[in-house]
């Protein structure tokens, strides 16, 4: 993911005037007021009050907060093989419009990316698209198999230079194969990225185990059955000192022990969904399956742990496990239907319900949150920020202080937003990857 | 009443009296020579069935035709479910050909509570999932009114300070989930007794007791309800195997005798006899299996004659009167 992405011309200059500085890096604080960013040939050509404009095109950001372009861990774009549900296309417009200038595409299509020919499609469909930066994940083990480990290396050398697996949607359970992926990584410095889900005890799993589950007669998803892996995949990481990265951390039990293992100084990093950080199980009351979600929505408990546990850094980052699916597979009883949501398009507004207006995180919390540490998570050197002088021009402008606004169908191809009909803050006014704006305005350049 | 009947959760004890005495009066018209009421002529009642059922299948056939409705059978097997169908397509077509009702048994939890979005016609849940049951805990009450305070003496009256014991595979089993929140809404006090392993992890936000031991809730118990153990939870080391089951929670001639003297003995049916239940207690004088079944018709005659709004029924009494 170096240098900037073809086609989509528009590499003149633009003086974003007047934007609430976050993530701008040790001593540019947002508390210092508003200030110029004049964005030149991809990079940023200067940061500063009453820059000149020079011939710059000029974005007037009176009250938006400027962040470095936002970065995502997770991402299903589905492409290559479910192309009904979304496609790099689709998935990275709504990406751009979400304020993202960078994705990480999970790695269960059809094929799976576990080899070097799949993650350098899905790399190039991204370059073509040139919306959004695409960094392909590549499956840790064959076919998302769990049983014999897909050629690592071989993706890590690819011109998709992968550095993050991951058999997400399963769960890499052998302790073996586990440990073997985690050391094995460390010669190319990658990480493993586990989807955290003991099989045994959630088969048939359906919706958190607990009131909700009982009262609904939904087979129960033991919050242990997470648990038991992450503490289990902790323990390995320490071990063998290998990063570990664990997906959509979705219990108070998974960030007490993720605390635990930091205070340790083990290489472990972790994320949590949007969707986990405001929604809980009793949605599932009226068997509607846009509320059925692999990790399952947990208790109002779990909600406040996670928000604290984001707001210390336990948890480092935000990623939206967007998990798109076509209307049919929604459209029937729960038991049948598809786990997942999408969530790029909302990502930021839900960020800013659950911690910003709680009084949780800060702005430069967010630009940690949802750029600086998945950027550095992913090894994504040309994302994160910080805005300044010299940095690549990815950024993204947001009006926290938009009315909030029924969420309604965007680019994504499908429908399946968890969020639909419910009223969110803010708004993405514009996104800029390397120069480039990619939404103005809130559409899509 | 609501337009539908999904959840006992639905039920206020109004509404539960008000099926219940319905019922009570729709009852005198069994024991006639022509057991038949205009009440529902002209509406179609459609039983969906995506389980096997024929007990349940039946009794709700049998509750429509008596009160005149045109019955149409849907059974999943051979049908264009089979071939794929989805429940919303299906959902489609029963509006289409004019369903005033749709009964549906089906396998997945919810099922009932989805189809109601999608449909114009009143929904009966006939059983949905690991979930709920109503019309059975709904025979379940009228059977145990009817023992316990008298067929002519109980109109208007709830189940106040009645113990009901249900006991075994709560965690899987709509009949306790759906007789649960209904006995406890008319006023009976429950108390679920079985393994650790088949009871909700939650079951402590249930209104009702709890126990792991059936031999010391008996004596306190004026109603005993054993539910059917399949054998394939046997597998998923639920338990251990079925002779323990049967010998820690099955009810023997032994266990029967620790019952108060008037205490009933009941069963939802179909029964593993020798296994949650013995022979000599499933064929004793406590037991209302058989009555159960008789008032399931009643109950379900009740329910959709509430539900389609039939004739008043001091019209449909006078019916029968004459």
């Amino acid at each position: 993911m170096t240098g900037p992405a073809p086609g989509k011309g528009g590499q003149g200059a633009w003086l974003v005037r007047g934007a609430a500085l976050a993530g701008a890096g040790a001593g540019v604080a947002q508390a210092d007021g508003p200030a110029d960013i004049l964005v030149r040939g991809g990079t940023i050509a200067a940061i500063g009050s009453g820059l000149s404009q020079a011939g710059a095109r000029v974005l007037d950001a009176d009250g938006l907060v400027a962040l470095p372009g936002l970065v995502d861990l997770h991402t299903h774009l589905r492409e290559p093989g479910r192309e009904d549900a979304e496609t790099v296309e689709t998935g990275t417009r709504a990406a751009a419009l979400g304020g993202y200038t960078a994705v990480h595409a999970m790695a269960n299509t059809d094929p799976v990316a576990d080899t070097a020919g799949v993650v350098e499609q899905v790399w190039r469909l991204g370059r073509a698209c040139g919306r959004c930066d695409v960094q392909p994940v590549g499956a840790v083990s064959v076919g998302l198999g769990g049983v014999r480990l897909a050629e690592l290396g071989t993706m890590a050398d690819s011109a998709a230079r992968v550095r993050v697996f991951s058999d997400d949607g399963r769960c890499v359970a052998d302790p073996l194969l586990m440990r073997r992926a985690l050391e094995y990584v460390k010669a190319f410095d990658g990480v493993i990225a586990q989807h955290a889900q003991e099989p045994r005890l959630t088969e048939g799993a359906q919706l958190n185990e607990g009131e909700m589950s009982g009262r609904l007669g939904l087979a129960g998803w033991p919050a242990v059955a997470e648990e038991a892996i992450v503490a289990r995949d902790c323990l390995l990481a320490a071990h063998v000192g290998s990063a570990l990265h664990v997906c959509h951390v979705s219990t108070a039990g998974s960030a007490e022990i993720i605390r635990w293992a930091k205070s340790k100084g083990w290489p472990v990093t972790a994320e949590v969904t949007p969707h986990h950080l405001l929604l809980t199980d009793e949605l599932a009351a009226g068997y509607d399956p846009v509320f059925k979600v692999n990790p399952p929505l947990r208790t109002a408990a779990d909600v406040a742990e996670l928000r604290r546990a984001l707001a210390d850094g336990t948890i480092d980052c935000v990623a939206t496990d967007h998990a798109p699916h076509p209307v049919e597979a929604k459209e029937t009883e729960w038991p049948e239907a598809a786990f997942g949501m999408i969530g790029l398009e909302t990502a930021l507004r839900a960020v800013q319900q659950a911690m910003v207006d709680s009084g949780l995180l800060d702005w430069d919390g967010v630009a940690d949150r949802m750029s600086a540490r998945p950027a550095r998570i992913g090894r994504l050197a040309g994302h994160g920020g910080p805005l300044a002088a010299g940095r690549p021009a990815s950024l993204t402008l947001y009006d926290p202080a938009a009315p909030p606004e029924a969420v309604t169908p965007g680019a994504s191809k499908s429908r399946n937003t968890p969020f639909a009909g419910m009223e969110l803050p803010g708004r993405v006014v514009a996104t800029f990857l390397r120069g480039v704006p990619t939404v103005l305005d809130g559409k899509l350049g | 009443m609501r337009r539908h009947l999904i959840s006992a959760a639905d039920l206020s004890r109004a509404d539960a009296l008000l099926i219940l005495d319905t019922a009570e009066e729709l009852a005198d018209l069994t024991d006639r020579p022509i057991k038949k009421l205009p009440t529902l002529r002209g509406r179609t009642v459609v039983n969906l069935f995506f389980e096997d059922s024929t007990r349940t299948r039946i009794s709700f056939e049998a509750a429509a035709k008596r009160l005149s409705a045109d019955v149409i059978n849907f059974s999943a097997k051979g049908s264009s479910v089979a071939k794929g169908e989805s429940l919303k397509d299906t959902a489609l077509t029963l509006e289409a050909m004019g369903a005033d009702a749709v009964v549906i048994r089906h396998g997945a939890s919810g099922a009932a509570h989805r189809l109601a979005g999608w449909v114009r016609g009143s929904v009966v849940n006939a059983g949905d999932g690991t979930h709920e049951h109503p019309t059975q805990a709904l025979l379940d009450a009228f059977t145990m009114r009817r023992r316990l305070q008298g067929a002519g003496a109980a109109r208007g009256k709830g189940l106040d300070g009645i113990r009901v014991t249900i006991v075994g595979d709560v965690l899987h089993s709509r009949v306790a989930r759906s007789n649960v929140l209904l006995l406890s809404a008319l006023g009976a006090q429950v108390t679920l007794a079985a393994p650790p392993t088949l009871l909700p992890l939650a079951v402590d936000s249930w209104p009702c007791a709890v126990s792991y031991e059936l031999d010391s809730e008996l004596p306190k118990s004026d109603a005993v309800m054993m539910l059917r153990v399949q054998t394939e939870r046997m597998t998923a080391a639920y338990f251990p195997s079925v002779r323990e089951y049967s010998r820690r929670y099955g009810l023997d001639a032994a266990r029967m005798a620790r019952l108060p003297e008037h205490a009933i003995v009941m069963h939802p049916g179909p029964m593993n006899r020798g296994v949650e239940i013995a022979a000599e207690v499933a064929d004793s004088a406590r037991s209302t299996v058989v009555e159960q079944v008789a008032n399931g018709v009643t109950i379900r005659m009740a329910v959709l004659y509430l539900l389609l709004g039939g004739t008043e029924f001091p019209e449909a009494a006078a019916e029968v009167s004459r």
